[in-house]
């Protein structure tokens, strides 16, 4: 169970933009995250957190450094072998990025029908099982831009977890939510992953409400990334960017206690 | 000399753009060209497109066909009776469709009502993170996406300039004959004699290379939103590069029609 699934050797990346100007995002990341584990990947905007979830997918190389998942570096692989580290991960996008042209049904039973052989019956038969699990029963023939936010980005989890993987990237997955969604949303998070025991890597800028999902917190700033094993350690840092960035962004930490009840 | 050395630099830039967009391009019809070839093919997916970009676009190349054979009989007339000759307004009529306006009028017509909505449609599933989805569910999107545009409009624009020619034929006749007095008998075997297999040949050939340009422009330009030279963001860089991909079709589906009137007469 445990051993590192990811690793972050030394990462650089750095963006050109039309007028030439150089923007280094990340100057030399290091982290791993372990197998089983939750990690949320946490820091203010434009530190980097999407560049790092595009980079454990493939989606972008970095400019030097090493990116391993499960031991093997993704940055030199060919397209078809990173696809089939993919075939390992399960992603929720920042916009969810649900197919709009089909329906709920059609985004959900998408990848058992491209990438399993399962007869037309039994796809049915699990795709309306898991839209029942993620209380979207009856919704099987709409399109998602007649879901509600929550909606859409529940259907985003059940495409995600139709065929079973081993790592699931959340990237920002509470944005445009309100409080009370979130929360019903990191709930599910935590329902799901008590029972599939995939490994949770959640990049969000709120990371106080979800200290009591993470058993490891990597904080980005200024193209570095810093790495916590629980909310404690984050307050007391004594780090002063840490410090400014605990008192920017945090304010006042949710009770995980509570939370539980 | 700042000045100078920044005017190097900016056309420096720019040709290098230019180039790795040029490049952009050409990997992307190698990618779709490969995607057509894999398997599982896409038969349901294939038929759709037949139908939105051929079916659809029906109505719109009959009234522009029709209309266009009608001022090919008119003008033709006019032009032809000033010789003594309105006995070969048939062949000209036909020759003027089969060899140049079919190919090229459904070509256009085709980009403006299909091509546009082509690339609209792969660039909003570009910036709402769809074609990274389909990726990172280690889907091709080449096989998925493209390879049914680009079969169907293979399929769909030499139809469509098959039905354009017919029409503007019975077009020409409606004016030709009906309106302005011309003896059928002579339209028709005047058409006959002088419209010659190579003619028709030039014509297919011409609409299956359009059908290429305007594919691969179309398809390509929004696929590749935000990985060539971004020209805005959100709606707006889809509105652009929408227009862009357009107009590029429309001149090179223009300039290509003459290379191969050069090389094929």
């Amino acid at each position: 169970m445990n051993g590192a699934i990811i690793q972050f050797v030394d990462v650089h990346k750095s963006f050109t933009s039309a007028n030439g100007t150089v923007q280094r995002v990340l100057k030399g990341v290091d982290f791993s995250i372990n197998s089983g584990m939750t990690t949320v990947i946490g820091g203010a905007s434009g530190q980097g957190k999407s560049v790092a979830i595009k980079l454990i997918l493939g989606l972008m190389k970095p400019d030097t450094g090493k990116i391993l998942i499960e031991g093997k570096d993704i940055t030199t692989m060919r397209s078809r072998e990173l696809n089939e580290v993919r075939s390992n991960f399960g992603v929720l996008f920042q916009g969810v990025a649900l197919f709009d042209s089909m329906t709920v049904y059609g985004n959900v039973a998408l990848p058992l029908q491209e990438k399993t052989k399962l007869p037309a019956d039994e796809i049915h038969k699990r795709v309306m099982a898991s839209l029942a699990q993620f209380g979207l029963s009856g919704h099987e023939d709409k399109f998602p831009a007649q879901l509600s936010g929550g909606m859409q980005k529940r259907v985003g989890l059940a495409r995600a977890l139709q065929l079973q993987p081993k790592i699931m990237l959340f990237d920002e997955p509470t944005t445009g939510l309100d409080p009370a969604r979130s929360l019903e949303i990191y709930r599910l998070f935590h329902k799901i992953q008590q029972e599939m025991k995939y490994t949770s890597v959640i990049v969000s800028h709120d990371i106080p409400k979800i200290f009591n999902l993470a058993d490891q917190v990597v904080v980005m700033h200024e193209g570095m990334a810093k790495v916590f094993n629980n909310s404690e350690d984050i307050q007391r840092s004594n780090d002063p960017i840490i410090q400014d960035f605990v008192q920017m962004t945090m304010g006042h930490i949710y009770q995980s206690r509570l939370e539980n009840e | 000399m700042q000045i100078v050395l920044k005017q190097i630099e900016i056309l420096g830039r720019n040709t290098l753009y230019y180039f790795y967009d040029l490049g952009g391009m050409g990997l992307f019809l190698l990618q779709s060209l490969s995607g057509i070839f894999r398997a599982p093919f896409r038969f349901r997916a294939l038929l759709k497109e037949i139908k939105v970009i051929g079916a659809h676009s029906f109505v719109v190349i009959f009234f522009t066909a029709a209309f266009t054979g009608m001022v090919l009989g008119v003008q033709g007339y006019y032009t032809l009776s000033k010789v003594g000759s309105e006995g070969a307004l048939g062949s000209a009529v036909a020759l003027s469709l089969i060899r140049e306006l079919g190919p090229v009028l459904t070509a256009l017509m085709v980009t403006g009502r299909a091509g546009s909505a082509m690339c609209a449609e792969l660039g909003i599933m570009r910036i709402s993170q769809q074609i990274d989805a389909l990726e990172c569910m280690a889907i091709n999107p080449y096989r998925f996406l493209i390879a049914p545009k680009f079969l169907a409009t293979l399929v769909a624009v030499p139809l469509l300039t098959l039905l354009f020619n017919v029409v503007g034929i019975y077009g020409g006749y409606l004016t030709g004959v009906k309106l302005l007095g011309v003896n059928p008998g002579a339209f028709f075997s005047g058409m006959e004699q002088s419209v010659l297999n190579k003619d028709i040949n030039l014509g297919i050939i011409k609409s299956f290379v359009f059908a290429v340009i305007i594919v691969w422009i179309c398809t390509g330009r929004g696929f590749l939103l935000l990985k060539i030279r971004s020209t805005g963001f959100g709606a707006e860089s889809v509105s652009r590069v929408t227009t862009q991909a357009v107009v590029l079709s429309s001149i090179t589906v223009l300039l290509w029609d003459y290379l191969l009137t050069a090389m094929l007469l």
